[in-house]
């Protein structure tokens, strides 16, 4: 297991008190794995992306550890994540197309990226960006731009490439895809896969509420729902016969090519998430849930009901607790 | 009065914004025509024109050539008084709506603004119950997003804030610019259904979009836009159904779907100063998209010789009047039309 998050809790610091934004999140990823990370604005997930690499000082980590490649991560410490950056792990900002200042031309900074990271042999990789910019059909041409002489492709690619040129054992992506066209976004999309096949990036984390680019990029998808993980599986598992009524609600929602309004309606989750400032005690979804009863009052536990997918709902494990209960029957679920 | 709206061969040319210079074509003689009760979706990658258009109709730019019309009247004529009342009939809801807030003043100010310019007289107790009916009507709970400032609310409250703005002003035309890429999945489906139901009472929609999956499911015609042009536009089932022009289908087949794997093959090895060789076909798509773009803000000419007649210069007139022609369309069937390839 190259990255391994367990029990993570990240408060945001408010006048009103902490806000537990992301509660006791436990998820690892493998060699060569890219994950989705999926759910609605105010959900947590990019707040998980920031906190593997930058606790900012509205941010604390309340508990948990993060390991990569063994070694544990010191999110707290800004010090001493200084130099893991880029080269651990790595992050393509929320809003990579304004990520890059429009003041210096690109080939200054990745001359300054690799100034701040002490690299000593630059020349190698300096070769290695060029080769790299072929491969997604930049011509070296672009380092003497300015970000804003590229279009919003281009300036996500070069996001990109600059965040993988340290050879990052975690890539966080965050939003990398949303503000595209739908050319760009596969073109971006397939980057990403092939730095992953070509071990640039030796996993990767894909933060989105796009679940259609996830069912094409990402490996696993983790589902997060108002601070907490609400289910975790294989991309086919969630979009073929997703467990948990959010991300069966979530995948219902989606119109796809060829569906129109006057043969289909597609309906949304009525109600909205709840404040985290002071959540509900038990099960976050419950109250837009149409399977809850009693026992959501309680909290459920994120279970693994087969291998790799682990689900937070009551009915999902009480059901698979009775189905395993009867002898022989396990194989069949 | 069939027809609410009329785009009548409107071009658009803006300065360029490379250092070279120049002028880019983002409109090139587009026309269409929007009935009430109709939703139009315009799809088109960025700098196709797309939200060109709908600046054209919401008087944020004036077209260089061409005339626009809202019921049989052009609506560059307008000034003062009737631009206020077009106003009232057309409204505009933007991609990005952090930037359609003033972050010093509360939320609630854009519908202060309203209320002060077209309703005066009417009560606060009503004025309340109105601003309630369309927040509800957008999903949003009144004591969650009154009285907040911008950066206390997310994107997806602000966007809804917002159309909530223009729902209270009962209008004719409402241009939604990319609403709901900002905006999460399990809320985006109902916006759309909004849409769809604001249209059955009547309302015109221009629905900008590059999400061809939402212009599919909400739009009656649909109009695809290359450089500026239209390249192929009819009763959006046929378009979907039968996409006949190269870049439709370009635009289809990269389309995420969930049931649906993209085939991606493996680049090969690639040598170090390899001419840029973009070996994947999405990635040689992307990289060609970005030249072309870039080859067409040449047209340097001055303006004059497009558009002037008597002054304009017969070598000049005669190129970036090429430059500005838009390809030929042609009836494929009925309400469908399919450009030449360029």
């Amino acid at each position: 297991m190259s990255v391994r998050v367990e029990n993570l809790s990240v408060a945001y610091r408010s006048h009103r008190g902490d806000v537990t934004a992301v509660d006791d999140v436990s998820f690892a990823l493998a060699d060569g794995e890219i994950m989705g990370l999926a759910g609605e604005s105010g959900s947590g997930k990019s707040t998980i992306g920031n906190a593997l690499i930058y606790l900012d000082q509205r941010m604390k980590a309340t508990g948990g550890t993060v390991t990569v490649d063994g070694r544990e991560l010191p999110i707290s410490d800004d010090r001493a994540m200084r130099p893991l950056r880029m080269t651990e792990v790595s992050l393509v900002p929320q809003y990579a197309m304004s990520a890059l200042t429009p003041t210096r031309k690109i080939g200054k900074l990745i001359t300054d990226l690799l100034k701040s990271h002490h690299v000593k042999d630059r020349d190698a990789v300096l070769t290695e960006l060029r080769r790299r910019l072929a491969l997604i059909g930049l011509t070296e041409e672009v380092l003497g731009k300015y970000s804003f002489e590229l279009s919003g492709g281009m300036r996500q690619r070069v996001t990109i490439i600059m965040s993988t040129l340290l050879n990052p054992s975690l890539l966080i992506a965050d939003e990398v895809t949303s503000a595209l066209d739908v050319s760009t976004q596969r073109a971006v999309g397939e980057m990403l896969l092939e730095f992953r096949d070509r071990g640039y990036v030796k996993s990767a984390i894909a933060i989105t509420h796009d679940l259609s680019i996830l069912a094409q990029i990402a490996d696993s998808i983790a589902i997060m729902y108002a601070g907490r993980l609400a289910e975790r599986a294989p991309v086919a598992t969630i979009v073929n016969e997703p467990l948990h009524p959010y991300t069966q609600a979530l995948i219902a929602s989606l119109p796809e090519v060829g569906v129109r309004h006057d043969q289909v309606t597609l309906t949304g989750i009525p109600g909205r998430p709840p404040s985290l400032v002071n959540p509900p005690a038990g099960c976050r979804f419950r109250d837009r849930c149409p399977f809850a009863f009693d026992k959501c009052l309680e909290t459920p536990p994120f279970l693994q009901v087969r291998p790799g997918h682990s689900v937070a709902c009551w009915k999902v494990s009480d059901s698979r607790a009775a189905v395993a209960g009867r002898p022989g029957q396990e194989q069949a679920v | 009065m069939s027809t609410l709206i009329k785009f009548d061969q409107v071009s658009k040319l803006y300065p360029a914004t490379s250092r070279a210079g120049g002028l880019t074509p983002a409109l090139r003689k587009v026309s269409f025509e929007l009935p009430p009760g109709e939703v139009i979706s315009l799809i088109g990658e960025s700098g196709s024109g797309k939200t060109t258009i709908g600046k054209v109709l919401l008087r944020l730019a004036r077209p260089t050539s061409g005339t626009v019309t809202f019921g049989g009247k052009d609506i560059t004529a307008y000034s003062q008084r009737g631009l206020r009342d077009y106003y009232r009939d057309v409204q505009g809801v933007f991609q990005d709506p952090f930037s359609s807030y003033n972050p010093i003043y509360r939320v609630d100010r854009v519908y202060d603004m309203v209320r002060g310019s077209y309703f005066p007289k009417v009560s606060d107790s009503e004025w309340s119950g109105r601003v309630e009916a369309a927040l509800d009507s957008v999903a949003l709970n009144p004591g969650d997003v009154l009285g907040k400032y911008p950066h206390q609310l997310s994107g997806g409250q602000q966007q809804r804030l917002l159309i909530a703005r223009a729902l209270l002003l009962e209008v004719k035309v409402l241009v939604a610019d990319e609403i709901i890429s900002m905006l999460d999945a399990s809320t985006r489906v109902d916006v759309l259904n909004l849409l769809v139901k604001l249209k059955r009472q009547g309302l015109a929609i221009l629905f900008i979009t590059h999400d061809l999956s939402l212009g599919n499911y909400v739009s009656d015609r649909t109009i695809i836009l290359r450089h500026g042009a239209i390249v192929e536009m009819g009763a959006t089932e046929k378009i979907f159904a039968n996409p006949r022009h190269e870049y439709t289908r370009m635009l289809l087949s990269a389309v995420p779907e969930l049931h649906s794997k993209w085939q991606h093959s493996p680049l090969g090895p690639v040598a170090v100063a390899a001419p840029a060789l973009a070996l994947a076909p999405a990635l040689a798509q992307a990289s060609m998209l970005d030249e072309l773009t870039h080859a067409e803000q040449v047209v340097k000419r001055d303006l004059r010789a497009v558009f002037g007649g008597a002054r304009a210069v017969a070598s000049g007139k005669s190129q970036v009047a090429l430059a500005l022609e838009p390809p030929q369309l042609r009836e494929y069937e009925p309400d469908h039309l399919v450009a030449d390839p360029e």
